[in-house]
């Protein structure tokens, strides 16, 4: 009986495609949810967790930054990278999490996705 | 005349430079799935993005964002100009230099400066060669691009741009249409051209559109990005074209290989038998003169 189709798209895949009831996305003025028969709406995505649920199931997934489209029932999510949190892989997780730190360190001053991407994973977990 | 053993050498070697031909075919063939993979993974995400960002385009004025405003006199340009970073692919590159010659040399005649960046070995050594104005090239990236690297490519563009280095950036890619066709392109890359959203959608879209935080802050996030995911979709179709060109050269060199093998094992028993009958009058003419 649900409205709303969600879409989670990154440049290698469709992560998600199907039918929800509602979703719960982090947007870049703070976590936004959106049920059937939302307001056309556009948001930047900021890296953290993004929910949604289909009949008392709750999903979630990682994402990291994209921005999303809420239109005619549809929700698009667009966003460099989302992995699905029974796909994430702790320990590869945690790897690439040591990895970016040590880039980080050397490079103050670049902002480093894998970094974020480590960290958007992490934070689902702990 | 070609002797015997002659013949027989050639039909060796041929027969050696097939076994090489289809090996590389078998290779591109493998190649070409991995690259096709990975391009219609990308389609929906490039298609959607520029959906939004027609959308989004549409409903605010054309000239917030120094990246959608057309600059008056143009006096500079950027090519972004793609070809493989190897060979034995056909005409694959030699389509796109050409493409890419011409034009530049059209703009010079216009009196445009025009400075390229290069992607792929194959475009540096001949641009390289003729004294092309190259700012920057890349070898061996395909395959290992990622979004961060992307973005600094398309900052690095938008940064020329912003300081009135360059007035206009083009791509000259080779589009993937069929596994038997691929053909070069021109596209224009800044300033952005928003897409149309489509046709009819764009009537009944409701008036109401909320935008967080607001239109002018996301289009300044938005537009950088669109340029990146246009070079990603250059990067992914000219690999598929490349694997594509190349499959269909070597699957060429291997008939050709076979029409050769054929013609000379025809030659081959044309000229043994021409060796038996002549040893044979030989010996007739012999046993006639003794009696």
């Amino acid at each position: 009986m649900s409205e709303l189709y969600l879409e989670v798209i990154t440049p290698e895949k469709v992560v998600v495609s199907q039918e929800v009831d509602i979703v719960v996305a982090p947007g870049t003025l703070g976590e936004f949810g959106v049920l059937p028969e939302h307001v056309g709406f556009l948001s930047g995505i900021v890296p953290g967790e993004l929910r949604y649920r289909l009949d008392d199931k709750m999903e979630s997934l990682a994402v990291t930054t994209g921005f999303s489209e809420v239109f005619n029932n549809r929700v698009s999510v667009l966003v460099d990278a989302a992995e699905m949190v029974h796909d994430i892989d702790v320990e590869r997780a945690q790897r690439a999490m040591e990895r970016a730190k040590e880039r980080l360190a050397k490079d103050r001053g670049s902002e480093d996705i894998d970094f974020l991407r480590a960290e958007a994973a992490l934070r689902l977990i702990f | 005349m070609a002797t015997l053993r002659d013949i027989l050498r050639k039909i060796g070697a041929v027969k050696k430079t097939r076994q090489i031909t289809r090996a590389m075919n078998m290779v591109a063939a493998a190649r070409l799935r991995g690259a096709q993979a990975k391009m219609e993974g990308f389609d929906p995400y490039a298609a959607k993005f520029s959906e939004v960002l027609g959308n989004l385009a549409s409903r605010i004025e054309p000239d917030i964002h120094p990246l959608l405003v057309k600059k008056e006199d143009i006096s500079s340009l950027a090519l972004l100009h793609f070809t493989s970073d190897r060979g034995l692919c056909g005409s694959f590159n030699t389509n796109l230099i050409n493409m890419g010659e011409k034009w530049i040399n059209d703009q010079k005649g216009k009196g445009v400066d025009c400075r390229l960046t290069t992607v792929g070995k194959k475009g540096r050594d001949y641009f390289g060669k003729r004294g092309f104005d190259i700012i920057d090239s890349y070898i061996n990236v395909y395959g290992i691009i990622d979004m961060s690297f992307i973005g600094q490519m398309a900052k690095g563009f938008i940064d020329r741009y912003m300081a009135d280095e360059i007035d206009e950036v083009y791509m000259i890619y080779s589009r993937f249409i069929s596994m038997a066709r691929q053909e070069p392109t021109l596209v224009k890359l800044i300033p952005v051209e928003p897409p149309k959203s489509e046709e009819g959608q764009g009537e009944s879209s409701p008036a109401e559109y909320l935008c967080e935080p607001d239109p002018e802050e996301l289009l300044i996030e938005l537009l950088p990005k669109h340029i990146g995911v246009q070079i990603v979709n250059a990067f992914l179709q000219n690999e598929t074209s490349e694997h594509a060109a190349r499959m269909a050269a070597m699957d060429n060199a291997s008939k050709n290989c076979n029409e050769l093998v054929e013609n000379l094992t025809l030659v081959y028993n044309k000229a043994r038998q021409a060796a038996i009958t002549a040893e044979l009058m030989d010996i007739v003419g012999g046993a006639e003169a003794l009696r």
